[in-house]
């Protein structure tokens, strides 16, 4: 188990490592004069040009360019917004809580809704199973800003239910704002996860050793739960991790069409505006948390069954 | 004779339109072991599957099975669990894929226990005791192991200490050896004999092994194609085995020939109810086939010191 923890933790420092790698050095070889673009204006002055490109260490050469970055990252400071002219941690810092609430309350949908509608198609008979099958393939169907505009119109201007736009403030006024940023975030995701549970439970029901409990004479509910679900849950939980760890990324789309202010909304924006500072650190940090996310459901299966450990040795 | 303990009354069982079982009757009385043999796909496993109602969805039953002289078709859901919970168990071919793999051999071994209300600490204390029984060392530490971490045979051992746990009356063991290493089989099947006698619980083992059979068994039963055409004192066996079919049997085993010949095989291959003709089951394969064997079915006729489904022993019997 040690070893494992090891294992994967070096895997986790790895990964970020050669994200941050990849990050910078894509956006470095991105088209567009960053010092033109801070300087503003049509014909910049050269001096006013120079003085930019020496306080953004844009003359350096790449390598040490990525070094003034990573250490920059790793004392906690990844510099300045170029446009905004605010420090990258407060920008981030300001909108962290309303992604971190959009994405929770997003993957608890997710979760809840559809492990039980999975756990229910599985189980119950064909007719239910039809009709979530055809809700599923919908839901994964629709991009998110389709059932965003499609949430917008229904519960928001027809019903009124919901508010149009905004994060609101305060934790009840914030749940009301972003429930439908929630559902257009969470649709395909949880349709995904119904899908997976669904066929999970429907392999284990149909297992030898489901049968065997079933004739060991142990109630319908001891099996399903011991025996179906317990065993279900390692690759459900696995999906599920991945696409928790995915709606980060789906944060955009969502708190963009429902203006939300984000770090979703800030990533776009800063990309439209060339802000690579900004864009660099969120990124990076989206990278981060994906690969942290999956890091815990990896140690957390291998907690539910202990074979993960071996196979991998 | 006192009333038999598990009865097959002229069960038939189909899947759909096909024929699975076409007439199985047997009995299998109180502490008594029946061995139950034939050539794979002759219905043994949905012979004893029926007993448990574990049989395929959309299989129809005609006949019955009564366990105790009740009918098990006509228990309720709740009968049929405490039925499946504490007048059988059931020991299966493959250990491996019959025990959960994600759970501990202590869950396994307990949970049946602990639904029937024993308390935690006292289902362990018993299930630590049945493990010794069927001769596992080092039993605290299997308790928390999980199948992977033991060989086949360990693992099989496991299931028969699970099946014993619940002092069933009958055990119904579907070739409980098959899937172990050949050195491991027959200390595994001893194990589960002994076991079951010092307890007096009634054994229906399922084997495509004569020779095992008979050494286990006291009854034997021999099944072609859906059917029950023979059946024996396991110890008359090889004197009084009066159907083709088990004669062909007997006559197919290593050891009937000296060493480097030929091993004799049944001739042609083995037949399902589906496919076996409409009079005498066998007719199709039987080295002594006669022109009624293929129209009209045999009955069951009292031979020796057994019984015997074949046309040829009707004049001997007369
Ligand atoms: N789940 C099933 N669906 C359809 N046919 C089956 C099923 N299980 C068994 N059978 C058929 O029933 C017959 C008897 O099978 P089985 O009882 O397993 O034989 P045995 O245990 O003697 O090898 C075979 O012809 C087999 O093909
Ligand atoms: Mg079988």
């Amino acid at each position: 188990m040690i070893l494992f923890l090891g294992r994967k933790l070096a895997g986790l420092v790895a990964t970020v490592a050669v994200a941050s790698l990849v990050i910078f050095g894509a956006l470095y070889l991105a088209p567009g004069d960053p010092a033109a673009l801070l300087a503003g204006g049509h014909q910049p002055n050269p001096a006013a040009l120079a003085e930019i490109r020496a306080r953004y260490h844009l003359d350096d050469p790449f390598l040490l360019q990525y070094w003034h970055w990573l250490s920059g990252l790793l004392t906690g400071d990844p510099g300045d917004s170029m446009v905004l002219k605010e420090p990258v941690t407060s920008l981030i810092a300001a909108r962290l809580p309303t992604t971190g609430l959009l994405v929770a309350y997003a993957s608890l949908l997710i979760l809840i809704l559809g492990v039980a509608s999975g756990i229910f198609a599985g189980v119950a008979g064909k007719a239910v199973d039809g009709v979530l099958t055809v809700t599923t393939t919908v839901l994964m169907a629709a991009p998110a800003f389709v059932a965003a505009i499609l949430l917008i119109w229904v519960f928001a201007t027809k019903l009124s239910w919901f508010p149009v736009y905004g994060s609101g403030t305060g934790f009840l006024d914030r749940i009301h704002h972003l429930t439908l940023p929630a559902l257009a975030l969470s649709g395909g995701y949880l349709a995904y996860v119904s899908r997976i549970t669904r066929t999970e439970v429907r392999a284990e029901l149909t297992s030898d050793h489901v049968a065997a409990a079933r004739v060991r004479g142990l109630p319908r509910r001891h099996v399903l739960r011991r025996h179906v679900l317990r065993n279900a849950a390692p690759p459900i939980l696995a999906v599920s991790g991945v696409t928790v760890a995915a709606l980060f990324a789906g944060t955009a789309v969502a708190e963009q069409a429902f203006g939300v202010s984000g770090l979703g909304s800030l990533l776009v924006q800063s990309a439209a505006r060339q802000d690579m500072v900004v864009v660099q650190a969120i990124a990076l940090l989206l990278v981060a948390i994906f690969v942290l996310v999956n890091t815990l459901v990896d140690v957390l299966n291998a907690v539910l069954d202990p074979r993960l450990l071996r196979e991998r040795s | 004779m006192t009333a038999p303990l598990l009865e097959f009354d002229g069960l038939r069982v189909s899947l759909g339109e096909r024929p699975i079982l076409r007439d199985v009757t047997l009995s299998v009385h109180a502490g008594e072991a029946v061995g139950l043999v034939g050539e794979s796909g002759s219905g043994k496993s949905m012979t004893v599957k029926s007993v448990v109602r574990l049989l395929p969805g959309g299989s129809t039953v005609d006949g019955s099975v009564r366990f105790g002289g009740i009918d098990v078709g006509s228990l309720g859901p709740a009968d049929l669990r405490r039925f499946r919970s504490r007048d059988v168990a059931m020991v299966f071919q493959d250990p491996r894929a019959t025990v959960n793999p994600v759970r501990t051999i202590g869950d396994f071994l307990t949970e049946v226990l602990r639904d029937q209300g024993v308390g935690r600490a006292e289902a362990t204390r018993r299930a630590a005791g049945s493990l010794a029984e069927v001769g596992v060392d080092d039993v605290r530490r299997r308790l928390s192991q999980r199948p992977y971490e033991l060989s086949g045979g360990l693992l099989q051992r496991v299931v028969i200490a699970a099946a014993l746990l619940t002092e069933p009356k009958l055990i119904l063991a579907d070739e409980p050896t098959t899937a172990l290493d050949v050195t491991t089989q027959e200390e595994v099947v001893a194990i589960l004999n002994e076991q079951r006698r010092q307890r007096s619980a009634a054994l229906l083992f399922i084997t495509h092994d004569l020779e095992l059979a008979a050494a286990v068994c006291d009854r034997i039963a021999v099944m072609y194609a859906g059917e029950i055409v023979e059946i024996l004192p396991a110890d008359r066996l090889h004197d009084d085995a009066r159907h083709p079919y088990t004669k062909a049997l007997l006559g197919s085993r290593p050891g009937t020939v000296p060493p480097g010949e030929r091993l004799r095989t049944v001739p042609g291959t083995p037949q399902s109810a589906l496919t076996a003709p409409a009079g005498c089951v066998f007719a199709d394969r039987c080295p002594v086939v006669e022109s009624a064997c293929r129209d009209l079915h045999p009955p069951m006729l009292s031979v020796g010191s057994g019984f015997a489904a074949c046309h040829l022993l009707s004049e001997e019997v007369r």
